[in-house]
This record gives C-alpha cells, structure tokens and sequence, in this order.
C-alpha cells in the first residue's frame, strides 16, 4: 500500500456510505433501480488516520460528522468539454454564409 | 419494509413546518382548495422589497439583449412578412450564474431574518451554485443535496460540475444515486440540523422570480415601445414559468402570451439506474415540466407556489439535437456562449418567431453559465460515451436516450405543441385523487380548480363529468 492510499487526520477526503439496501427501497422503482443500494457520498476532513476502503468519520463544510467508508483521498473534478463535436461543427460557418446572403438580397438587412 | 425513511417521511410535516417558518394549513379552504394569492402574499414583501433585497445580493438587473443575427436568420426561412424580433434576457449575468439566483437570494434573505443557521436545498441544478453562492454571502452555513451518479459512480457531467461550484462556495454537497428516496434524505437533514428548507418550490423562491417579469416587461417597453408579444419560458418544475408571468402580469404585461417551452425527453424514466445518465439534459425537460404541471403538489412543500399552469398559455417541446444545434448557433452568430439546457426556450423561440409578423416581439427571458461539464461539446460527448448515437440529420428521428439527430440547417427546427388541455384535464384528475374517497368537489371547489388549471368553471364541470363517466 502506497501513502497515497491513507489519509490522515485533518485530510480533505469522500466518504461513501449505503443510505439504503435494495430491500429497503422505495416501491414503484424501475427494476435496474430497485436491486441497487442507495449510496451516498460527502466531502470533509478526516477525523484520524483511514485507509481507502476502510472507516472514517469526517468533519463536513457545515460540521458534521459522517461515518463510512474512505472513498477518495483530496478529491478533484476532471469534468471538461472533450472533443470538439464534428455534428456542430458547421453552424457557425453555414449560419453566417446564410446571414450574410439574407443581408445582401435585403439591401443590408431589416 | 420499515426503514428509518419510513419513520422520516412520517414526521414529514412536522419536520417541513419548521424549516420553513411557515404553517400551510392555515391556507387550506377544503380538501382541494387553498388560497394560493394569500399563501403567496404571506411572508410580506412587496415586489419593490424583493427588488431591493436582490439588488443588495447582487442578482437582477440583467441585460436585455437584441439578436438582429438569429433575428435575420429566421426572416430568411420565414414565410414573408413572419419573422418576429428575437430578444434575451442574458440571466447567466447573474451572481452564480442563472435565474436561479433570483429565487435564491429572497429564500436566503428570509432564512437569515428568522435566524436559522445554515439552509438546505434538494438540487441537482443551477439552484444548487445560486444557493450556496447566495449563503457565503450571508454567513449561512449551506447543505445541497443532489442526485448525482449511477449506482456505477459515474456522475452526469452538468451535475458533478454543479457540485463542484457549490463546493467552491463553501458548501456541504451530498451526493446520492438515483431515486426518490433522496427526499427523505433531504427531510433527515433538515431534521438533523435544524436548518431552513430553501425550497424551490416556496413562495419565497417564486416570489423572487417575478422581479424577472417585470424587467422583461419594462426593458422591452423601453426597447420596443410595447411589453413582449410573447415571452418563451424554460419549463421544468414550474417556477420559471409561474414567477415570470406573475411578474409580467403585475407590470401590466397582461397581453403578453406565455409560451412554456420543454425539451421532450419522453420513453426516458426519471428514476431509472439507466435511463439517468441517457438524458443528456438534467433539467429544462418534459420529465419535470409535465408531472409538475400536472400535479404541482408532488413538490417538497405542502402547497407549491409554482403552479405553471395558471398562466401557461402554450407549451413548445423541443428535441435535444434541437437545443444542441441553437446553442451552437448562438454562441457563433451573437456571442453568447450559454449552457445548453437554458437555451431551450431559445430553440422554442425560434419556431415560434417564424409564425409571428416581423412587427411582433418574442422575448426568452433566460440564459444560464457554461463551462466544463455544462457546456454542450461535455453533454455530447457524454452521450456518446454512454452509447447513444449523435448525428445530423432530421430532427424528427430524435429518439431521447438512443440517438440525438443534430439538424444540418435552421429550417428544420420545428418546435411542436404539447396539448395544454389534456394537462389541465390532468390536473383535475390529479386534484380530485388526493382528495378523500368519494370527497365531491364544491362549487368553491371547482372555482379553485379553474383558477389553478386556468380554464372556466364550466371546462373544469365538464372535466369532473368526464372522469365520472370514464369511473362508472
């Protein structure tokens, strides 16, 4: 086990938690929902020492104390924009040929 | 099954009573009814106080802005003579981003007046930032729980984004899987903490939207000498809708159609494991717009104050290739790179301008932030990752959550009409279930319902023959 994979007290760290087991769930679910726990996570800093996959409590934004399993050690967001998408990638130029022909049959416009 | 959820949801009213400050029962006229204008009156404020609490919280005031691009553009695939000026409100100018922000700041201002320490909302949304923004800058500690991964932890672009910006606020964000449990988590918390429910559905949130009714009104009077010919709203749980046309209504804007635009995501399940990361829009949809209109009491509050189809006049459902292709051409031919699902109402608007004279005037009186995860090249790039098919093509062969057909040219948008009677036959269906077995409606009843489904007594007499009949 790597030191990446502890954190230690005063981290920033995730916890996860099963808030509910499939058996517990609502009724009235879709199938593919119904036979899934329902997991929660929250952000906070460590209260001790905790390996990934073993408990923790945290201490959250607002104060308080969440106990469950250390699920990611200083957590950050990858979220991007990604490629560019070759269905848009037209508009612009098809949108602004058509406007400008539109302006020029119209004596530069309405 | 007896869970802790279950013990919560017992104790809900309880629980909501307090963290709202407000007791709803004293509302109610009978089984059906309640007095929505008092509910609405109740905690006080006049327009001209929630335009100075919002003025001081840093959110209004946004600019109006003419599209002569797009304007032209429509008059070139218009029949000649049609081809109404194009008009924005530019919300994303707001503090956090969204006309969310609106609604937020007079929940936080009430919060902070009676003296709660930190505040809660249940949001996936823009709501969520415009809360969390609006709490750091009144020192209240802020919860927001949002639905936010399948059960594989893979989280919806928009969402996780959405996360990120409230955490940046400083709040508390609780992240679940899918399902309507979530709400009795929301309760747990409330209950725990003892924090204010900033609902989106109050009328202190609702309340705060009007302030955009009536700059939409005023700005285009001052622009164009006359209030909108219509006003195309972004429609999901109702409040957009509801606030702004009570807004233009109070400023007199009372010719001005109300046109509630969806995009359509019909065969997806909005609590499906599956269908949840397949939507490719997480708000701005007929998944909310419809239920919530329909049943506007399904809502975390024991009576929403937004209830859409009051004021709905006509409701535009668009496709998501459709919303796609605008956003594109939005940020190409006039400089506005917003989010996707707060062009909705501008894709509406397009088909809508089209059927108008050039003399007319349609106002879309939304715009929300872009940026990783919310901008649409992360929405279309996800929904490839998650194995539906984007195209181009014609937009008629969208099919929600298998394949998203971008249009190749303006014409092709096309948006279609939702039948605004059937939801208010809906409605009533609706009313009449969650009153007692056998509860037979008033004539104050009936005049409730055709006030709240905005259709005449003798409509709403026909609707309850109707259904007895479909009964016997």
């Amino acid at each position: 086990m790597t030191e990446t994979q502890q954190a230690h007290a005063g981290d920033w760290v995730e916890v996860e938690c099963v808030l509910l087991e499939p058996a517990d769930r609502s009724t009235n679910l879709p199938a593919e929902t119904a036979e899934k726990p329902l997991k929660m996570w929250v952000k906070g800093f460590a209260e001790g020492q905790a390996a990934l996959g073993g408990p923790v409590t945290v201490e959250t934004m607002t104060g308080r104390k969440v106990a469950g399993t250390l699920s990611a050690i200083n957590p950050g967001y990858f979220h991007t924009f990604g490629e560019p998408i070759p269905e848009l990638a037209h508009i612009g130029k098809d949108l602004r040929a058509q406007l400008a022909a539109y302006r020029a049959a119209h004596s530069g416009g309405a | 099954m007896a869970s802790k959820f279950d013990a919560t949801m017992a104790r809900r009213g309880e629980i909501m009573r307090r963290a709202l400050g407000m007791d709803y029962s004293e509302f109610e006229l009978s089984p059906i009814a309640f007095d929505y204008e008092r509910m609405m009156d109740d905690h006080g404020y006049s327009l001209d106080d929630i335009v100075a609490i919002q003025t001081k919280a840093g959110v209004g005031h946004t600019p109006l802005l003419e599209l002569h691009n797009l304007t032209d553009l429509v008059r070139s695939v218009s029949p000649a003579g049609n081809g109404a000026r194009i008009f924005v409100k530019d919300e994303a100018a707001n503090l956090a981003g969204a006309f969310k922000d609106r609604r937020a700041s007079v929940s936080i201002h009430v919060a902070k007046e009676k003296g709660y320490e930190g505040v809660i909302a249940a949001t996936s949304g823009n709501y969520g930032a415009a809360v969390a923004s609006q709490a750091a800058r009144a020192s209240l500690r802020c919860i927001i729980v949002q639905e936010t991964y399948d059960s594989r932890k893979i989280g919806q672009p928009e969402i996780v984004e959405k996360a990120r910006i409230c955490e940046a606020y400083g709040a508390e964000v609780v992240q679940l899987t899918i399902g309507p449990e979530l709400f009795a988590h929301f309760l747990d918390l409330l209950d725990q903490t003892g924090y204010f429910a900033a609902s989106l559905y109050s009328s202190f949130g609702v309340s705060g939207i009007e302030t955009l009714g009536l700059e939409v009104a005023e700005e285009t009077r001052a622009l164009t000498g006359a209030y909108p010919t219509a006003c195309v709203i972004t429609h999901a749980g109702g409040g957009n809708t509801t606030g702004t046309a009570r807004g233009l209504r109070r400023a007199g804007a009372t010719d001005t159609q109300i046109v509630a635009a969806s995009v359509d995501l019909s065969g997806l399940h909005m609590a499906s494991d599956v269908d949840f990361n397949r939507k490719s829009f997480t708000t701005g949809h007929t998944g909310f717009g419809v239920p919530f209109a329909t049943w506007p009491d399904r809502a975390d509050v024991p009576r929403n104050a937004a209830r859409p189809l009051r004021y709905i006049d006509r409701y535009l459902t668009v496709t998501q290739g459709e919303v796609f292709y605008m956003t594109e051409a939005l940020v190409k031919l006039e400089g506005l790179e917003r989010g996707p699902a707060g062009n909705t109402a501008m894709t509406a608007a397009v088909s809508l301008a089209r059927e108008l004279p050039r003399e007319a005037t349609v106002v879309v009186q939304e715009t929300e932030y872009t940026g990783a995860g919310k901008h649409h090249w992360a929405q279309l790039n996800f929904a490839k990752q998650m194995g539906v098919e984007v195209r181009s093509g014609d937009p008629r062969d969208n099919k929600p959550g298998t394949v998203i057909v971008v249009p190749e040219r303006l014409d092709q948008i096309q948006a279609s009409d939702f039948d605004v009677a059937h939801m208010r036959a809906s409605y009533v269906r609706n009313a009449l279930q969650a009153a007692p077995e056998g509860y037979t409606p008033t004539s104050a009843d009936i005049a409730f319902l055709a006030a709240d489904s905005n259709s005449s007594a003798a409509d709403v007499e026909a609707m309850l023959a109707d259904l007895a009949a479909k009964e016997a």
